[in-house]
C-alpha cells in the first residue's frame, strides 16, 4: 500500500501548457503516472503531449475519471485554479506553485472546510509512490519502492531523505512535501494519520523548518496516538536553526517571530514524542537504520 | 516589505483611522516647515527607520546622555534643534544591531495628551488559516512580554473569510480592550477600519503600539509598523511606491533585483543552494562541522545561468568569504544548467576562494562532466555532510 496516489490514480494538469506544466508533466508521463488530460482554459478540445485539453476542471474530471489535479498555474491565478478544482470535487489536489499571495489562500483554507477536497501544498514538490504514481517536480530516479513514509515542509530537504533512505535499502512508501507556505492544505498531522494507518510503512521521516508550530502540533498528535498504541519508528530534522530571528528564510513561512518558530523548541517537542531527531541533514538515512536496529 | 511609520500611519488615516497630524521632513528645513502647520505648543520629533526601540535608542555620534529617536519639542525652535542632532546621525535600538540605522528622515507630529495606552495588531495565523486581531489593554509595552506573563491580558479575534468582518467582531475587539460607552464605539469602527486596509493592501502584519486614549477621549494610533506581502506586491504599485532601498542591506536588495533568496550573515563559508529548507540546513551542517555561513541564498527553482552568475557575484560581495560551497539537489532545477553557471560564474569574477561543489539529482552525470573539463579548481563532493566536510577543511587551510 502507499497514501495518497498509486498506479490507479487519473491525474490531470492545470496549467499543463505553460513551460512548467509541460515539461513536468513530460515526466510524469515517463515515470509512467497515469496523466490524462491537461486544463487550460481557451484550448478545450486540443491535444497537448497527446492528451486531450479542456476548458475547465469540471469538464476534465466528466471526460477523463480523473480524482487528483496537479496545479501549476502562475502565483496569480493559482488560488483560483484551487477553487476551481475544489469546486469540481477533485479529491486530490496538488498546488506546486510558489508565491501565491497569502490573503488569496485564506478563502481557499476555508473552501476545504468540508469540501470533498484534500489540498497538499501550494509551494510544495508534490507527491510520489515509488513506481507507482508521481505528481509534481521530484526527481523519480532517486527513488526506491520500500517501507519509509515521508513528510516534509522542505522540497530539496525530501530529495535528501528520499535519496538517504534509497541509499539505506529502505525505500519509500510515499514521499509528500506539504510546502513552505504559512497558510497551506494539509499539514503534517494529517499526512502522519495516513502513515500510521498503512500497513506498508513501517518508519517515518518528518522534516520541519523554523516558523509557526505545526511539528509542535504533530509531536502532541504523535504522542496522543502513541497512548493509544499508535505508533511507528520515526526520524526527524528541522531545518533554520542558524537562522536569525525576524528574517524570513526563503520559504513564506520560514521565520522566527515573536519569540514563536524557534528550530530548537520544534526539536525538543519531536524528541519528547519519541522521534530521534538528527543533528545533521546528511545523515537522516543512517540514524533511521540505527533506529531500526 | 516594510514601510516607515509615517507612511504606515498615512495609509491608514486613507481608511478613517485616527492618527496625529503630522508631516513627514527630509531636511531641518521641512521639519521646521511642518511644526508651523501644527497647531502646537507641543511636538513630537521622531526619527524613522525601518527598525523598533526607536524612544529608547541612542545616536553612535551623541553622547550617552544624548535624548533617543523621539523626541518631545516644546516650541518650534526645539524641533529644529531636535531635528539638526537626529537627521544624518545613527540610530542604534535594540532591533538595528550594533551597526545602527542612519536616520535620513523626520517625522514631526502634534504633542498628544495621553489618557491610556493599548495594544491591537493583526496578522495571519497561521493554526487556523484566518486574519487574527490581537488586542491587549497592556499598550506600549514588549507584547511579547505580555504574552509571556500575563497571557489573560491577551485577546486573540479570528475572522471568518466567508463572512468578512462583522459586528461581533468589533464589539470583541472593544471589549477586549475594556472600553466603554464612546470609547467602545471608536474601537468597534477603527477595527472593522483596520480589517479593510489589512484586506485591501495585502498586509503581512499590522502593530499598533501604543493605540491611545486621549484626555479629550479620542482612540488614536501613535505608533505603527506595517509590512505587506512581497508576493502580492504585484497588485499593489502604490504601496511598492513606499519602498525606501535605503533601509535594505545592498547586496540583498541586488540579489532581490534577480529574484534570489538572500540575507547575509556573520560567518565565512558561502552558500549557495536549491531550495529554503536546504539552504538552511546547508547553513546548519556548516555550523555543526565548527565553521558559521555567511549566508543565506536559495537560488529557487528554475534558475537561469543569468541568475546563478550573480548569485556568485553576490557571495563574492561579502569581504568575509573565504569559501564557497555549492549545494545542489536538482528537481526543477537540473544540474547541468547549474553547473554551466558555476563555470561562467567562476571565470567571469576569477574565483580566488576555494569552491566545494555538490550536486546531485537530475542531469547529474552532465553537471558533473560540465565541472570536470571547466579547467577550474572544483573540488568535487559526494553527499552534504562530505561537502561540509571538505568546505570547512579547505577554508582552514587557506587561514
Amino acid at each position: 500500500m502507499s497514501i495518497l496516489v498509486d498506479k490507479n490514480t487519473k491525474v490531470i494538469t492545470q496549467g499543463m501548457t505553460g513551460k512548467t506544466g509541460s515539461f513536468h508533466t513530460e515526466t510524469a508521463l515517463a515515470y509512467g503516472t497515469k496523466m490524462v488530460g491537461g486544463v487550460t482554459p481557451g484550448r478545450g478540445g486540443t491535444e497537448h503531449l497527446g492528451l486531450p485539453q479542456f476548458n475547465s476542471v469540471h469538464e476534465a474530471k466528466a471526460a477523463t475519471g480523473a480524482t487528483a489535479s496537479c496545479v501549476y498555474v502562475p502565483p496569480a491565478g493559482a488560488a483560483d485554479a484551487i477553487l476551481e478544482a475544489i469546486d469540481a470535487q477533485m479529491e486530490l489536489i496538488i498546488c506546486i506553485t510558489e508565491g501565491i499571495p497569502v490573503l488569496d489562500m485564506i478563502p481557499v483554507k476555508r473552501a476545504l472546510t468540508g469540501s470533498k477536497s484534500r489540498l497538499i501544498g501550494p509551494n510544495c514538490p508534490g507527491v510520489l509512490t515509488p513506481n507507482e504514481c508521481k505528481i509534481g517536480i521530484m526527481p523519480g530516479n532517486i527513488f526506491s519502492k520500500g517501507s519509509v513514509g515521508v513528510v516534509s515542509r522542505s522540497g530539496t530537504l525530501t530529495y535528501e531523505a528520499v535519496f538517504q533512505t534509497t541509499n539505506a535499502g529502505l525505500g519509500q512508501t510515499t514521499a509528500v512535501g506539504i510546502g513552505g507556505d504559512p497558510v497551506n492544505g494539509t499539514n503534517f498531522i494529517d499526512v502522519l494519520e495516513l502513515f500510521l494507518a498503512d500497513d506498508e510503512t513501517k518508519s517515518i521521516i518528518m522534516i520541519g523548518e523554523i516558523g509557526g508550530s505545526a511539528e509542535e502540533e504533530a509531536a502532541q498528535f504523535l504522542k496522543d496516538e502513541a497512548k493509544r498504541g499508535r505508533k511507528k519508528p520515526m526520524v526527524g530534522f528541522i531545518a533554520g536553526r542558524t537562522a536569525p530571528p525576524g528574517r524570513r528564510m526563503g520559504h513564506a513561512g520560514a521565520i522566527v517571530s515573536g519569540g514563536q518558530g524557534g528550530a530548537e523548541e520544534k526539536i525538543a517537542a519531536m524528541e519528547e514524542a519519541g522521534i530521534r531527531v538528527s543533528p545533521s541533514p546528511s545523515e537522516l538515512g543512517v540514524t533511521l537504520l540505527d533506529r531500526l536496529t | 516589505m516594510n514601510i516607515h511609520e509615517y507612511q504606515g500611519k498615512e495609509l491608514l488615516a486613507k481608511y478613517g483611522v485616527g492618527i496625529p497630524a503630522g508631516f513627514a521632513a527630509l531636511s531641518v528645513e521641512e521639519a521646521i516647515e511642518g511644526a508651523k502647520k501644527l497647531p502646537g505648543p507641543l511636538y513630537v520629533v521622531k526619527a524613522q527607520i525601518h527598525a523598533g526601540g526607536r524612544g529608547k535608542g541612542k545616536f553612535k555620534e551623541l553622547g550617552q546622555d544624548a535624548k533617543g529617536g523621539v523626541r518631545l519639542s516644546k516650541s518650534i525652535e526645539e524641533v529644529e534643534a531636535n531635528a539638526k542632532e537626529m537627521l544624518g546621525n545613527t540610530l542604534v535600538t535594540i532591533q538595528t544591531g550594533e551597526a545602527g540605522k542612519q536616520v535620513n528622515r523626520l517625522y514631526v507630529t502634534d504633542g498628544v495628551d495621553i489618557e491610556k495606552e493599548y495594544y491591537l495588531s493583526m496578522l495571519v495565523d497561521r493554526s487556523t488559516g484566518r486574519v487574527a486581531m490581537i488586542v491587549s489593554t497592556e499598550g506600549g509595552m514588549d507584547i511579547e512580554e505580555v504574552a509571556h506573563s500575563t497571557p489573560e491580558k491577551i485577546h486573540t479575534i479570528t475572522i471568518d473569510p466567508a463572512e468578512g468582518f462583522q459586528p461581533h467582531h468589533g464589539r470583541a475587539v472593544a471589549f477586549g480592550l475594556k472600553l466603554e460607552g464612546e470609547l467602545n464605539k471608536q474601537a468597534q469602527t477603527l477595527a472593522k477600519q483596520l480589517y479593510t486596509a489589512f484586506i485591501d493592501l495585502d498586509c503581512d502584519m499590522v502593530e499598533i503600539n501604543p493605540l491611545v486614549e486621549t484626555k479629550d477621549g479620542n482612540l488614536l494610533v501613535l505608533d505603527t509598523k506595517m509590512s505587506f506581502d512581497s508576493n502580492a506586491l504585484y497588485r499593489h504599485p502604490d504601496v511598492m511606491a513606499l519602498r525606501d532601498e535605503t533601509e535594505e542591506d545592498p547586496a540583498e536588495l541586488e540579489a532581490s533585483k534577480y529574484d534570489l533568496a538572500y540575507i547575509k550573515l556573520d560567518g565565512d563559508i558561502g552558500c549557495m543552494v536549491n531550495g529554503a529548507g536546504l539552504a538552511m540546513a546547508t547553513m546548519d551542517i556548516i555550523k555543526l562541522n565548527g565553521s558559521f555561513p555567511a549566508n543565506f541564498l536559495d537560488v529557487g527553482g528554475g534558475a537561469s545561468k543569468e541568475k546563478v552568475t550573480a548569485a556568485f557575484k553576490i557571495i563574492l560581495s561579502d569581504p568575509n568569504v573565504k569559501g564557497i560551497l555549492v549545494n545542489i539537489f536538482g528537481g526543477i532545477m537540473k544540474c547541468d544548467i547549474i553547473a554551466d553557471g558555476i563555470v561562467a560564474a567562476a571565470k567571469d569574477v576569477n574565483l580566488s576562494v576555494p569552491l566545494v561543489v555538490r550536486l546531485e539529482g537530475t542531469n547529474v552525470e552532465q553537471g558533473k562532466e560540465i565541472l570536470a573539463n571547466s579547467g577550474l579548481a572544483i573540488v568535487p563532493a559526494n553527499d552534504l555532510g562530505d561537502a561540509a566536510r571538505k568546505i570547512v577543511a579547505e577554508v582552514q587551510k587557506v587561514a
